[in-house]
């Protein structure tokens, strides 16, 4: 079968290769874009981190680092999963596409479920930033320095402002993938990829990765953070 | 598949004019067939019809702020509505007219076929884009008809996060949505450029209108999700009380407008470099001859998007950023001038010897060079931070940007409607008319912004309703001259409407130009081109003779009303 009589072909490219090319390009620029987007937020990261370490290190203290690091290795294996998703799509095997992607969908399920588990003691330890926001959660008292101190417990609402809303940007990547994952085991399960064609399943992939890797900047930059001398 | 060779004298093949035969507006008919359009040249004509009415809102506002400032007391509205005034004209103008403008209308139109392709790479996500810019000026609208904003359009914090009043949250969350339809316009313009372009089309022959294209999108890929991020900070800021920018819990409101002018400043590039690719069409069209210095426009717009990332600091001189920091980004200012120079310069010597004509789109060219080097010269006055702080927030600035964005991106994007209408429409204007328009544009823009030069050297401060006397004269000039510059552009309106209707028929290249477009017939088909196209020579490939007349063969149209 010539491949301008595939039946994912869009008439408006020249051959089924270019049009290959142009999604998996359109995805790099995409990603590009993403990183930009999350770079707003790292670089405030950045700047407040060093305007406030002390804050930053009492901040990440409460944070559940068992949970983190679990979550770590569940999103790596999502990862692997994804990759092998793709992989049997090259190969056209259907069954195993769709067993891959769906592997996929509960591992970033598990994630996210434990996301809210973690969510959920912020707010019974009163870290959500706002009205309720209780810094005397934080034991900050081996700061020495007063004046030192009092500027801590404010900025600490900082850090927790910056881990919602990075942890929070992340959740949504994850939350919108699964519905596109799951929509692309669907046409995988009625037998729409094979060696020829499976661009939808690569380009779906590597969104996935790049949420990943995000992750893995966002556990060590909020988690794992050492006393400042 | 077959192939057909574009020869230098491609009027011989040109196929003439096709309302009366199958073209891309009568391929399909009833309001679905246009909402739901993936045709990248409908998708345009979504644009410019929905662009222009937010022009005519922006411009209501800013009929607004100039009757207040006829009188030095303020007399016709009170300070808060003034500030609301303003904030909505720059909003309006910015976010939803100038930085769509001639990307998505007239590079949505014409990048496929300068390229030779059927359609952009991605043809649902370009109608995706306009949904999308719908939805956010829809969010803007609800945010103006519950009392609008008055932030100024640069939202600074703490003001915006915990002072103001109005509507932050709705339109902050317009100006979001609207970003992402400006990021995928240039996604799918940048995969488009790379992989879509006709066999023998390399880089170096591209029209420069691709070129200028090709690095706007790069800003619009890089910069646009920066500010998206931003005032969606300040929107949850507002929303869910977070401390991202309070300054009460140490948080820093000088991170917001490095943040802000991160993409902000690169933005007026956005605005700015697809009128520079319009230039250089217009200027070689009407020359009837090649570009100077062809590589040194193309790599001088890539040279602006990657120098115009790193200048953004020159906007806070004043806001407290540490001294040296303002050095570097004076330093690095100044050096953006050496690209746009090159440009003004190259245009200007492509004019020397050429055989010049003045058809209008060719008037609103010569006014566009005479317009940005003003404006551009004044930028220099302010990249310099001595005498920045002396003019800093006055109206000197704001005479300098309008230069800019007025007198630079909208007199191309005027320029380059009259130079594609009869491509769009199949139409021809009466260009009697279109010059009287030109000409008034120009004369209405001049008196307008040229007095604001000199009641902000003076020391009128901006955002202001009210003022000393000794200002009111300069005042009242700008506010005739935007009254002339209002009527001006009204009557592009009309004779453009009209034209639609009774014009003259236009042919495949009415003016003899030189580039894939006029090739094909006036309106096209919906795909553009009945075979492949194959580029064999460079772009602007004018017979070269020094000849003072023009080509007998291609008489300019000279369609009188």
């Amino acid at each position: 079968m010539s491949s301008t009589h595939h039946p994912a072909f869009v008439h408006h490219f020249e051959n089924l290769g270019e049009q290959k090319e142009a999604a998996t390009f359109g995805m790099w620029v995409f990603i590009a874009q993403e990183i930009l987007f999350f770079g707003g937020l790292f670089g405030a990261y950045a700047v407040y981190r060093n305007l406030h370490p002390d804050a930053f290190y009492y901040g990440s203290h409460h944070l559940n680092i068992p949970l983190g690091a679990f979550n770590t290795a569940v999103l790596i294996c999502s990862s692997l999963t994804m990759a092998l998703g793709v992989h049997a799509a090259a190969l056209g095997k259907r069954t195993q596409i769709v067993g891959w992607l769906l592997a996929t969908v509960f591992l970033g399920s598990v994630f996210l479920g434990i996301k809210v588990v973690e969510y959920k003691e912020k707010f019974d330890h009163h870290l959500v930033p706002g009205t309720s926001f209780d810094a005397s959660q934080l034991h900050m008292e081996s700061i020495e320095d007063p004046a030192l101190l009092a500027k801590s417990q404010k900025a600490a609402q900082i850090y927790y402002s910056l881990y919602f809303a990075m942890t929070g940007l992340h959740a949504l990547h994850m939350i919108i993938g699964i519905p596109i994952i799951l929509w692309i085991a669907a046409r995988a399960w009625l037998g729409q990829f094979g060696p020829e064609y499976h661009s939808p399943v690569e380009i779906t992939g590597l969104y996935w990765h790049f949420v990943d890797i995000v992750w893995i900047f966002l556990f060590p930059l909020l988690y794992l953070i050492p006393k400042p001398h | 598949m077959q192939t057909e060779v574009v020869t230098t004298n491609s009027e011989d093949a040109a196929p003439g004019n096709g309302l009366d035969r199958e073209n891309y507006i009568n391929a399909k008919h009833g309001i679905w067939s246009w909402l739901l359009t993936t045709d990248h040249k409908r998708i345009a004509i979504l644009y410019l019809i929905t662009i222009t009415l937010m022009f005519f809102l922006g411009g209501a506002f800013a009929a607004g702020v100039r009757l207040e400032l006829m009188t030095p007391k303020g007399d016709l509205v009170d300070s808060d509505a003034y500030n609301k005034l303003f904030t909505m004209h720059g909003i309006v103008m910015v976010f939803f007219f100038l930085i769509p403008s001639i990307p998505a209308v007239l590079g949505n139109f014409l990048i496929p076929i300068m390229i030779g392709a059927k359609d952009l790479a991605f043809p649902k996500i370009n109608l995706l884009s306009w949904y999308i810019y719908m939805a956010g000026a829809a969010f803007f609208m609800v945010a103006t008809l519950f009392g609008g904003v008055e932030t100024g359009w640069t939202f600074y914090t703490p003001y915006s996060t915990a002072f103001s009043h109005t509507n932050v949250i709705l339109a902050a969350v317009g100006i979001f949505i609207s970003g992402f339809s400006s990021i995928l316009t240039g996604l799918n313009f940048i995969v488009t450029i790379h992989k879509m372009r006709a066999p023998g089309l390399t880089w170096f022959r591209m029209p420069l209108f691709v070129w200028a294209h090709y690095a706007t999108s790069l800003i619009q890929i890089l910069g646009t999700p920066v500010v998206a991020v931003t005032i969606l900070m300040v929107a949850v800021e507002r929303l869910l009380k977070l401390g991202l920018f309070d300054p009460a819990l140490g948080g820093d409101p000088i991170l917001f407008q490095h943040l802000f002018w991160f993409y902000s400043h690169p933005a007026v590039y956005i605005m700015i470099l697809p009128g520079m690719g319009v230039m250089s069409e217009l200027i070689t069209a009407f020359t009837r001859k090649r570009v100077f210095g062809y590589e040194f426009i193309a790599i001088s717009s890539l040279a602006i998007a990657v120098v115009g990332f790193l200048v953004w600091g020159h906007h806070m001189f004043v806001s407290g950023q540490s001294t040296y920091a303002g050095m570097v980004f004076s330093a690095l200012s100044f050096l953006v001038a050496i690209p746009s120079a090159v440009k003004v310069f190259n245009w200007s010597a492509t004019l020397y010897k050429g055989s010049v004509s003045w058809e209008s789109p060719m008037m609103y060219a010569i006014g566009f060079i005479g317009l940005f080097t003003i404006g551009g010269l004044t930028g220099l006055f302010l990249a310099a931070m001595g005498l920045d702080i002396h003019m800093h927030d006055t109206y000197f600035v704001v005479a300098h940007f309008h230069y800019i964005m007025v007198g630079g991106a909208i007199f191309a994007y005027l320029g380059g409607i009259h130079f594609w209408w009869p491509k769009i429409t199949g139409r021809m204007y009466p260009e009697y008319w279109a010059r009287v328009a030109a000409v008034l544009v120009f004369a209405g823009f001049n008196l307008t912004f040229f007095p604001q030069f000199v009641v902000g050297y003076l020391g009128m401060p901006r955002r202001y309703h009210a003022y000393p006397d000794e200002f009111q004269v300069l005042n009242v000039m700008s506010t005739a001259g935007a009254s002339l510059l209002g009527i001006a552009y009204l009557i592009p309106m009309l004779y453009l409407t009209w034209s639609l209707f009774a014009g003259k028929k236009a042919p495949a290249n009415p003016w003899g130009a030189k580039g894939l477009e006029w090739t094909i017939q006036s309106p096209p088909t919906t795909f553009n081109f009945e075979h492949q196209p194959v580029v064999t020579e460079e772009a602007y490939a004018y017979a070269e003779g020094h000849d003072t007349t023009h080509d007998p063969a291609a008489p300019p149209a000279q369609a009188h009303a």
